[in-house]
């Protein structure tokens, strides 16, 4: 009875009506987003207002009055400062970030042999983007290649000496360069001791987990600066007579301890929650401690910490700019050294340099920020319950 | 198996194979091994350093303290002079170091919580902006920061006699903030007393308001009551003294202004950077801490009744503190670590003055170890007070 001869079958679905008018579009974003309640129509004014207050002159001081070229400090100067622009006129300082481009690049690098760092950094980005990409092969050899060789390769060919390139003193060094070379070796050396520190502190031999617990306690309890000032002054006082150590080493080696105390914190990390069934599973295994820590703990351990690695790496990069406090002229070093040139020395000077190496910082930083971000999406998939 | 026990008929040998299988004997092994290394290590440093040193002519041990210091400091909270002695610059110095470690902690937490809040809010202007201010400040160095405000922005300012006049008589040019010194005069010991008596009567207030409302339920307006006593009681032995406290007001003169107590602009710019950079990151810490408390939470709330200021301040925050309070305690450490760059732009904190000093003296073991002491103490004692606010925080489970 219930199909013999029904009046009306639908066969399709009815297709879904569209939502009321005033629950969609720009009117309703708005009246969500921004106009919801009397508070946010507040809050909303005060933003607008602020954003009205400080939008329109960041642009204009940043690109509508800013000088873009010029050949020396006439160009950023008002009339009154015995420039050209009219008075009371004030933009960034283009022209002086190009005119010392390659200086904040390069540092004092001899001019003819720039190609040696370019090329050094040729390498560095080709070597790099493959280890970056999760599904790229060969990350062994890629990361031998990143990690060993080319630190090798980069040493000889920036410093010279051998094969007759000419001796290129550390001192000359400067700018971003010095910059990169500071943050990629304190990377590559805070990941494998960071590693070491962290089985250390949970070893189960007392004097080593004593010692280990020391080291990463003392060093993060006192502020990079001070192992820099320790590293320039004291190590000098540690060696015999007749050795010296290179300043750029100097810096190398106190951003390296500095930075393994902090990797070793975010690697405990990972060793904390392994369950412990994994390191019992690999004793009955019959594996040796350093079997179990590499094939079995670490490989879990580490990618479970990856976003923390990256944040370390994002704050060692940053914190290389102190070595300026220490006379070396990284970025910020040779940004700040500029500006006392009297050549381009005017009031917008100092700001458009800082401008300058903050957008550096910044750009390297968020990158960094956002590959952390993409990995731990990317390794989120394999520990979802 | 079977050739091992054949080969281990004598007791010698079986004894030396298992002692090197044995897991106890090899990390004994190991260990005494480390120690004699790092024995070894550090003699031959401290041989070298004791070398070096008496052949710089340089006399170790902390006797030096007391020597005449000889430098001026810009901006110092106790009395001083380049006639003063070594230890008391450092003494200063880590004066100068805590004062704006704290202030610029608070003015972090402050903006921090602010901004943290704001990324979480409905309005999607403000949420914008809150993740526009975290992520410049987050991706840029503090010494950077610090260059910024300083030679950016506040050389910028007016010369001193076009100061801008600020409210409460203070002044704003480019050789820093004035404000009016207060000046305690007879009988401020009184209000010191004052407060200190307020704050005890409002804990005891706090327990027994807290008690009575186990028992009863009676609520009791503990804040406000606090507020009244911290703020009138001081009021009221400040009026019965005949205001003991006068106040040394900056006045402006030609070219510069007397009078009154200057925030030098190393200070200024320091403070601000610190307080900012830090900012971004408790601004991280409060979102993550508040998007952690389930909505369950909230809407239970909800539909008990409470107003949303009481869900945020009775059920959302208290849980919320306990994510935040670990990572916080390490932020604020950061601040005070950070406040080291101070050396950058010339303010005299613990690591300027040791500089200065290192830089007079060469005793460097000396005031690197100084260095060391100082900051750990601070650390450690930071952790000691946080770690005792955690665990009150923490959840009391049965």
């Amino acid at each position: 009875m219930a199909n013999a001869n029904p009046a009306f079958v639908r066969r399709d679905m009815v297709a879904a009506q569209p939502a009321p008018p005033g629950a969609t579009g720009v009117s309703h974003w708005l009246r969500t987003k921004l106009f919801a309640t009397p508070k946010d129509i507040v809050l909303t004014l005060l933003a607008i207002a602020l954003i009205v207050y400080i939008v329109p002159g960041m642009i204009d001081w940043l690109f509508i009055h800013a000088s873009w070229t010029g050949e020396n400090r006439a160009a950023c100067a008002t009339i009154q400062q015995g420039g050209v622009l009219p008075n009371g006129q004030s933009g960034a300082c283009w022209a002086f970030v190009g005119a010392k481009f390659q200086q904040f690049i390069f540092g004092r690098y001899p001019f003819d042999e720039r190609w040696r760092p370019m090329l050094v950094m040729v390498m560095f980005v080709i070597l790099l983007i493959p280890m970056l990409i999760p599904k790229a092969p060969f990350k062994g050899w890629n990361a031998l290649a990143l990690f060993i060789i080319l630190p090798i390769i980069a040493f000889f060919l920036l410093i010279g000496g051998p094969f007759g390139l000419p001796y290129v003193e550390t001192p000359l060094w400067g700018g971003l360069m010095v910059t990169l070379i500071l943050s990629f070796f304190g990377i590559t050396v805070s990941l494998p001791f960071g590693i070491i520190l962290a089985l250390g502190r949970r070893s189960e031999l007392p004097v080593i987990k004593m010692l280990c617990v020391m080291f990463i306690e003392v060093i993060r309890g006192i502020p990079l600066i001070t192992v820099l000032f320790m590293a320039s002054v004291m190590l000098p006082l540690f060696l015999p007579d007749g050795w010296t150590f290179d300043k750029l080493l100097r810096a190398l080696i106190g951003v390296s301890i500095f930075s393994s105390a902090y990797m070793a914190e975010v690697i405990r990390g990972g060793l904390q929650v392994i369950p412990k069934g994994q390191f019992e599973g690999a004793d009955s295994l019959g594996l040796s401690y350093w079997q179990k820590m590499r094939l079995i703990i670490l490989p879990q351990a580490i990618k479970l910490v990856i976003p923390g690695i990256v944040n370390t790496f994002i704050g060692l990069f940053k914190d290389t700019s102190l070595v300026s406090i220490i006379g070396m002229f990284d970025l910020l070093g040779i940004v700040t050294l500029n500006q006392s040139d009297a050549n381009w020395s005017t009031p917008v000077t100092p700001v458009t340099g800082y401008v300058f190496a903050g957008f550096i910082f910044w750009l390297f930083c968020f990158g960094m920020s956002r590959y952390s971000a993409f990995m731990e999406r990317h390794l989120d998939t394999a520990h979802k319950r | 198996m079977a050739g091992m026990a054949l080969n281990s008929d004598t007791p010698n040998t079986k004894k030396a194979s298992s002692l090197i299988y044995d897991p106890k004997a090899r990390g004994i092994f190991y260990q005494v091994l480390t120690v004699a290394l790092l024995v070894l290590f550090v003699w031959t440093i401290a041989q070298n350093t004791i070398h070096n040193l008496q052949r710089a002519n340089i006399a170790s041990g902390f006797g030096f303290l007391n020597g005449r210091a000889g430098f001026d400091i810009g901006q110092s909270l106790i009395a001083y002079s380049s006639d003063s002695t070594y230890g008391r610059a450092l003494v200063v110095g880590i004066l100068n170091t805590l004062q704006v470690a704290i202030i610029g902690i608070i003015t972090a937490s402050i903006i921090g919580f602010i901004v943290g809040i704001a990324r979480l809010s409905n309005n999607w202007l403000i949420a914008k902006l809150a993740q526009v201010y975290v992520e410049v400040f987050r991706n840029i160095p503090p010494l950077l920061v610090i260059f910024f405000w300083y030679k950016g922005v506040l050389t910028i300012l007016p010369q001193a006699r076009d100061s801008l006049n600020l409210p409460l008589g203070s002044y704003l040019n480019n050789r820093g903030l004035f404000v009016p010194k207060p000046i305690w005069g007879d009988g401020t010991w009184m209000m010191l007393v004052a407060i200190l008596i307020a704050v005890i009567a409002t804990i005891v207030i706090a327990r027994w308001a807290k008690q009575r409302q186990m028992r009863t339920g009676q609520p009791f307006h503990t804040v406000w009551t606090g507020i009244a006593l911290i703020v009138g009681l001081p009021l009221v032995t400040f009026v019965a003294l005949g205001s003991p406290v006068t106040f040394d007001f900056p006045i402006a003169g030609k070219f510069n202004l007397t009078g009154g107590s200057v925030l030098g602009p190393e200070f200024m710019s320091l403070y601000l950077a610190l307080s900012f950079y830090t900012a971004a990151f408790i601004a991280e810490i409060v979102r993550a801490g508040i998007r952690s408390v389930p909505k369950g939470q909230t809407e239970a709330a909800n539909a008990l009744g409470l107003r949303s200021a009481a869900v945020t301040r009775l059920i959302v925050l208290p849980q919320a503190l306990r994510i935040i309070i670990p990572p916080l305690t390490s932020q604020y450490l950061n601040l005070t670590k950070n406040s080291s760059l101070a050396v950058a732009v010339g303010f005299a904190d613990v690591v300027a003055i040791g500089g200065t000093m290192l830089n007079q003296t060469g005793q460097a073991v000396e005031i690197v170890a100084l260095w060391l002491v100082i900051y750990l103490s601070i650390s450690v004692s930071t952790a000691i007070f946080m770690n005792w606010f955690n665990a009150k925080m923490a959840l009391v489970e049965r």
